[in-house]
């Protein structure tokens, strides 16, 4: 179980801003914070690292205590079991990729650890490269792999996938959910993207202006009224056009283009851009199989 | 024919005062970096110092700080048997000095200018700040590593008034290049004063020529 009470002032560009954060989930969730940059969810994330000290509060982690004001507690990064895969990586570049992995082991720790990750996200091949010489993705997977090296119980990940194209996205995301689920990992993801955190996450924390806003499952804080529908998907609208008295809504729903014909006040609110559920109420589904 | 006692003094001089320059600069130049201390402006003031001050300034307080007839001076000879004035060890620290801004001011701006990912990435995966330093800092700075090196050396190689000041003018002991040269002037020795003032032209033009050549990544374009 995870427990943590977070009180920090911050000064930022914009002045002042108090950042009072209350977590609780259990052991082997996975756990998103979501809200507008400068909401305070990256502090959070480097606070439960160990990389910041909260002014006050306390952080419990799975029994065992790593930061307590009043009883004077506060764990060095170093003692905290977590892995952290930053916003730029972090890979270090003087490493080749086998080397970078090599680097997180403990003293005596067993090296086979090195090569089940390695074939985990699949890098074999690259694994004698140095990192300035792979893609973002590829790089990307080194420092997930990087950040298991040690089995820690608490994975972080500083939105991991912000850089990436859409399709490389939706494999990275397979990639930490598998390893979410084989290491038994305590996952806490920043992200920006709905169809990302719904796809991913058991519970998101919205937070704004350094407070939580809102906290559940993903589709009860996203959706604002609750659909009864049985087809419901995340996207984004990419174009709107008039069609005589109808609107054709085009909306990306992970690689798929789909056509939506909507009602003039059902647009009104909408721009392209804007995150969308579609859903479909009150129709039978058809099945087909698809030849190979 | 020349003689080539201060040529290899010279370079003794130089080749000791980096190494041990290079000792004291990188835990220096790493708290300089990262440091929040109210300390460290004045620190940092003194480090630079000798950029602008003239040697002879330091050379004067160095040998009024080293003489035996003060007290910091009779402390060093009664205690450790050191006479750091008209001696080879003198100039070595009076060199460490006035070198100090070349080797520690490159090896402080590489280190501020790595991203903190990095060392945070270290610390999250278990390794010590002292490991963070050698493992991962310092492989990423070289070129500011090798700049400084090279500076301090060559820096050290063409001092004279520290030198003058607090090594005067033994043979063998204290007799540097750049003093044999005034030396040979005074004599009207022209000759000779040419031949050691080439020495050091070359010597310094080749040492700098390489850091910009290696730096520069010219030296790898060429090999591959």
């Amino acid at each position: 179980m995870i427990k943590a009470t977070i009180h920090k002032t911050l000064r930022s560009a914009t002045g002042k801003m108090n950042l009072a954060i209350e977590l609780d989930f259990k052991r082997g969730q996975f756990v998103t914070l979501y809200g507008p940059s400068g909401a305070g969810k990256t502090t959070t994330l480097r606070i439960i690292a160990g990389l910041l000290s909260p002014d006050k509060g306390s952080i419990e982690v799975n029994d065992c205590i790593w930061f307590d004001n009043e009883r004077k507690i506060n764990r060095v990064p170093q003692q905290r079991k977590i892995g952290y895969v930053f916003q730029d990586y972090a890979l270090f570049p003087h490493m080749t990729v086998r080397k970078n992995l090599e680097f997180a082991l403990d003293n005596k720790q067993d090296k086979a650890i090195v090569d089940e990750l390695i074939g985990i996200v699949e890098l074999e091949e690259l694994q004698d490269r140095k990192p300035e010489t792979l893609s973002g993705g590829q790089q990307q997977r080194v420092a997930l792999a990087r950040a298991l090296v040690r089995k820690p119980e608490v994975l972080l990940l500083d939105e991991p996938l912000s850089a990436l194209d859409i399709r490389m996205r939706s494999k990275l995301q397979d990639y930490i959910l598998k390893v979410h689920k084989k290491y038994h990992l305590t996952t806490i993801l920043v992200s920006h993207d709905i169809g990302e955190i719904i796809k991913m996450s058991d519970v998101v924390y919205k937070l704004q202006d350094g407070c939580v806003e809102k906290v559940g499952k993903p589709m009860t804080v996203f959706a604002s009224n609750q659909l009864s529908g049985k087809f419901q998907f995340v996207g984004e609208v990419i174009d709107i056009t008039k069609e005589d008295v109808i609107y054709i809504v085009t909306v990306l729903i992970g690689q798929n283009v789909v056509k939506v014909v909507a009602q003039e006040q059902e647009i009104v609110n909408l721009e392209i851009g804007d995150k969308v559920i579609v859903a479909s109420k009150a129709f039978n589904p058809v099945l087909q199989k698809i030849e190979a | 024919m020349i003689d080539w006692g201060p040529i290899i003094l010279t370079a003794k001089l130089a080749l000791v005062t980096t190494v041990i320059l290079l000792i004291v600069s990188v835990p220096l130049a790493y708290w300089l970096a990262f440091s929040k201390s109210r300390m460290k402006p004045v620190v940092e003031t003194l480090v630079s110092m000798p950029l602008v001050l003239p040697p002879t300034v330091l050379g004067f307080y160095l040998l009024m700080a080293f003489s035996p007839g003060n007290s910091f001076g009779a402390w060093l000879q009664e205690w450790f048997g050191l006479r750091l004035i008209f001696s080879f060890s003198g100039l070595v620290i009076g060199s460490m000095i006035y070198s100090l801004p070349f080797m520690v001011n490159p090896i402080q701006s590489g280190l501020s200018g790595l991203p903190s990912s990095l060392s945070e990435a270290s610390y999250i995966l278990g390794k010590s700040k002292l490991k963070t330093l050698f493992s991962v800092l310092l492989p990423n700075i070289k070129p500011s590593l090798l700049t400084g090196i090279v500076l301090a050396f060559a820096h050290t190689i063409g001092e004279f008034g520290v030198v003058l000041m607090i090594g005067g003018n033994i043979p063998e002991k204290t007799k540097v290049v750049s003093i044999a040269i005034y030396d040979e002037v005074e004599a009207l020795n022209y000759a000779h004063a040419n031949t050691y003032s080439m020495i050091l032209f070359v010597i310094t033009f080749i040492v700098l020529l390489s850091v910009y050549v290696i730096n520069g990544g010219y030296l790898k374009k060429f090999w591959k």
